[in-house]
């Protein structure tokens, strides 16, 4: 089940297409990317699955229903880029109000506060006014006061900015736990090892429009070049690496990346070595990062644009 | 409709609790009653001018009495050895009076070390004609007795409306000056906080955060009143403070000059002034003053505020944007406080009266109005207009911001035309 579904949707600025018909489903307690340049549309489109701002055309569902502002707004959770906290307010006060706008009575809300703050231990800043506080102990505040109301769906926008790495873990490991819970996670970055590490699924946005859509391993699958890394004890003189089923790419100190020639299985480069009694120590295939992919999709839709544009 | 009442509380608590709240709250009543009572105060012996005469006429002798301030001493001396001594003798300043022809006055001349003040020139020459004026209607051989019996001494009393309100156009003017008054200073005061309050709000990006929980226009009209409320507290406040001083100062002041023996007014100075105090508190319509007083407070209040709310989401991190976003705001405000000053002295001008009408400036200049009477110098329809336009008015400032701030609030780094802001306003959402 789809906790979340966008059908088309579009938002027509002035003077650009800030989302030009994307559709995409995220299913329920997955952990999904949405990836995308500077000035993509990720904002655009946050904003308008946050219900701050309303769609030009297209469709959102939220848990099966259109998407109704007013109501869903309670399951939802809406960490920003940009931190916001009234700088003047006590953390508890601040924490309360936040809470208490998202629905929970001053009695749920007290109790989610002792909860968070206890496990997050910094029961002791409750009384701190926030500018008071370290950027990263802000961040920490922001977190809380964005999961307390336990959300359906939590929207994080690069959520480690400004984390050392120690809390960063302590998010990373919130994060895991909240969908393990069945919190559905969208998460916005540029980071592209954490979505590696954290997401299962991916949007890429570039220009409004959507690149890609799927799974993190499909994906990676998707755009391999079908190279391989092989490190071997000794090297094989040259007159013995003369085979079919692939190609040399890179020679190494202690082996080969090879790209596999069409029609030939892993095994018949494993077989080419073991036929020429060399000893195989480490045998892999290389798969692109989502960063390889992500640059070069983007490039690839860039210079679409710039082609059409031309045209 | 909760989670508005969830953002009124903030709004109003984090600024009744500041410390700033407090001392404004308190002192400002404080200062302004010093700002009445001081002024008497200083009025000492010490700054007496103490003024030798030397009358070579001879016919001021004995007829300058001492009066409020000035204390006349004649001496005899001459004028080129004495005009040197006179600051050593503890005079403030020298008064020569030459040998005179009674009809055809000579230049009389004043010695002092710095310029002679105003005040002091006008009773001084006032006391001096009088004496001479007296002195001619002696010599024309015109009984002053008799001349006193011609003169009439005639004060008009107004007696206002079918009541026959006794009242006074002097209590009226003060009355509405101050209204008026404190009505520009509620609009620019509590104006400017709801547009800082909005800023904070967009710089610290708590807008964003804010508004996925709730909707723009609930944390727009949250803040609008929520410092109503603040505002509508300091009124209370005030009023009470006001209250207390009259009931505990009249009765104290009554006292106070009786005992003590240094004190400028008389026993019967001072019975009169009380009269002229209830004759004030007496003279102005209390009760309809004070609920229209509210009423042109809240309504110019929320008028504005929503304006300036739609200013502060306008504004970006340079200050000086505000500046010039907030002037096409203040303008009228200052333009309300030149028609009052108008308005104030002649109630019934077709100025005052539209003033008093249009929504833009009829809170400020309508309080000047008001205590000249209704319906009598303000008939009720004009009042009624009045109301139904301010109340259109507030509503229709209050959509139009709510337009403008929604967008703005989540607006960054670029700088917005007004083009741009009227097409938010004609949008639809």
């Amino acid at each position: 089940m789809n906790v979340l579904e966008l059908q088309h949707l579009k938002k027509y600025y002035a003077t650009h297409r800030a989302v030009d018909d994307i559709s995409f489903s995220i299913p329920k307690g997955s952990i999904f990317g949405l990836l995308g340049p500077n000035g993509a549309g990720k904002t655009t489109l946050l904003r308008m699955i946050t219900g701050i701002i309303y769609p030009d055309a297209g469709e959102v569902f939220f848990d099966g229903r259109p998407f109704d502002p007013h109501n869903d707004i309670q399951y939802i959770g809406y960490m920003p880029e940009e931190r916001g906290l009234y700088k003047k307010m006590k953390v508890g006060e601040q924490a309360m109000y936040l809470a208490q706008l998202k629905g929970l009575s001053a009695k749920e809300a007290r109790q989610k506060i002792d909860y968070w703050f206890n496990r997050f231990e910094i029961t002791s800043w409750s009384n701190k006014k926030i500018e008071e506080l370290s950027k990263g102990m802000q961040q920490k505040v922001q977190f809380i006061s964005t999961v307390m109301h336990h959300p359906k769906l939590l929207i994080l926008d690069e959520p480690f900015s400004g984390l050392d790495p120690i809390n960063s873990q302590l998010i990373q490991d919130e994060i895991f736990q909240l969908a393990k819970g069945g919190t559905t996670i969208i998460f916005s970055t540029h980071r592209m090892e954490q979505v590696e590490e954290i997401c299962d699924h991916i949007v890429l946005v570039n220009k409004g429009k959507k690149v890609l859509d799927g799974p993190v391993k499909q994906i990676r699958q998707d755009f391999k070049h079908h190279l391989y890394r092989i490190s071997l004890e000794s090297m094989p003189n040259p007159a013995q690496m003369a085979t079919h089923h692939f190609t040399i790419v890179k020679q190494h100190e202690n082996g080969y990346t090879v790209k596999i020639n069409e029609y030939s299985k892993t095994n018949d480069i494993l077989a080419h070595f073991l036929h020429h009694g060399i000893q195989i120590t480490f045998f892999e295939e290389i798969l692109p990062t989502i960063h390889e992919v992500f640059i070069q999709q983007v490039k690839t839709t860039d210079m679409e644009a710039v082609a059409a544009a031309v045209n | 409709m909760n989670k508005i009442w969830i953002i009124i509380k903030r709004e109003f608590l984090t600024r009744v609790r500041k410390k700033s709240f407090i001392v404004t709250t308190l002192l400002l009543p404080v200062l302004f009653a010093s700002m009445i009572v001081l002024p008497s105060l200083f009025i000492n012996s010490d700054n007496d001018e103490k003024v030798a005469v030397i009358d070579d006429s001879g016919y001021f002798a004995g007829k300058l009495p001492d009066e409020k301030g000035i204390h006349y001493n004649f001496v005899e001396a001459k004028l080129d050895t004495f005009k040197k001594s006179y600051r050593d003798q503890g005079y403030t300043g020298l008064l020569h009076i030459p040998k005179m022809d009674i009809n055809r006055l000579p230049a009389i001349v004043y010695y002092s070390k710095g310029q002679m003040p105003f005040s002091l020139r006008g009773s001084m020459e006032k006391r001096l004609e009088s004496v001479i004026e007296d002195k001619r209607m002696e010599m024309a051989g015109i009984d002053k007795s008799k001349l006193e019996d011609i003169r009439a001494d005639i004060s008009i009393e107004n007696l206002a409306g079918e009541a026959e309100k006794k009242g006074s156009s002097t209590v009226a003017y003060i009355v509405g000056w101050i209204s008026g008054f404190l009505i520009y200073i509620v609009l620019l005061v509590f104006g400017m906080m709801v547009m800082r309050g909005v800023m904070e709000e967009k710089t610290n990006r708590i807008a964003e955060v804010m508004v996925s929980s709730v909707k723009p226009f609930q944390l727009m009209m949250g803040k609008i009143i929520g410092i109503a409320g603040v505002g509508l507290v300091q009124f209370i406040i005030w009023t009470a403070i006001i209250i207390g001083l009259r009931l505990l100062l009249l009765p104290l002041l009554g006292a106070d000059t009786d005992v003590s023996a240094a004190g400028q007014m008389s026993a019967n100075a001072s019975g009169k002034f009380k009269e002229q105090m209830e004759f004030v508190i007496n003279s102005i319509d209390w009760f309809s003053l004070l609920p229209l007083f509210l009423f042109y407070f809240l309504g110019g209040y929320l008028f504005y505020a929503a304006l300036f709310a739609a200013v502060g989401s306008l504004v970006n991190e340079d200050p000086n944007d505000a500046q010039s976003l907030t002037f096409p705001i203040t303008l009228p405000i200052i333009v309300a406080i030149i028609i009052m000053i108008q308005a104030v002295v002649k109630p019934t001008s077709p100025l005052a009266v539209w003033g008093s009408i249009i929504p833009f400036t009829s809170p400020v200049v309508m309080m000047a109005r008001i205590p000249y009477g209704v319906p009598g110098t303000v008939p009720y329809w004009q009042l009624g207009l009045s109301m139904i336009s301010l109340i259109a008015g507030f509503l229709a400032t209050t959509w139009v911001a709510a337009k403008i701030y929604r967008t703005g609030i989540l607006m960054y780094g670029k700088k917005v035309t007004l083009g741009e802001v009227g097409k938010w306003i004609f949008r639809k959402s």
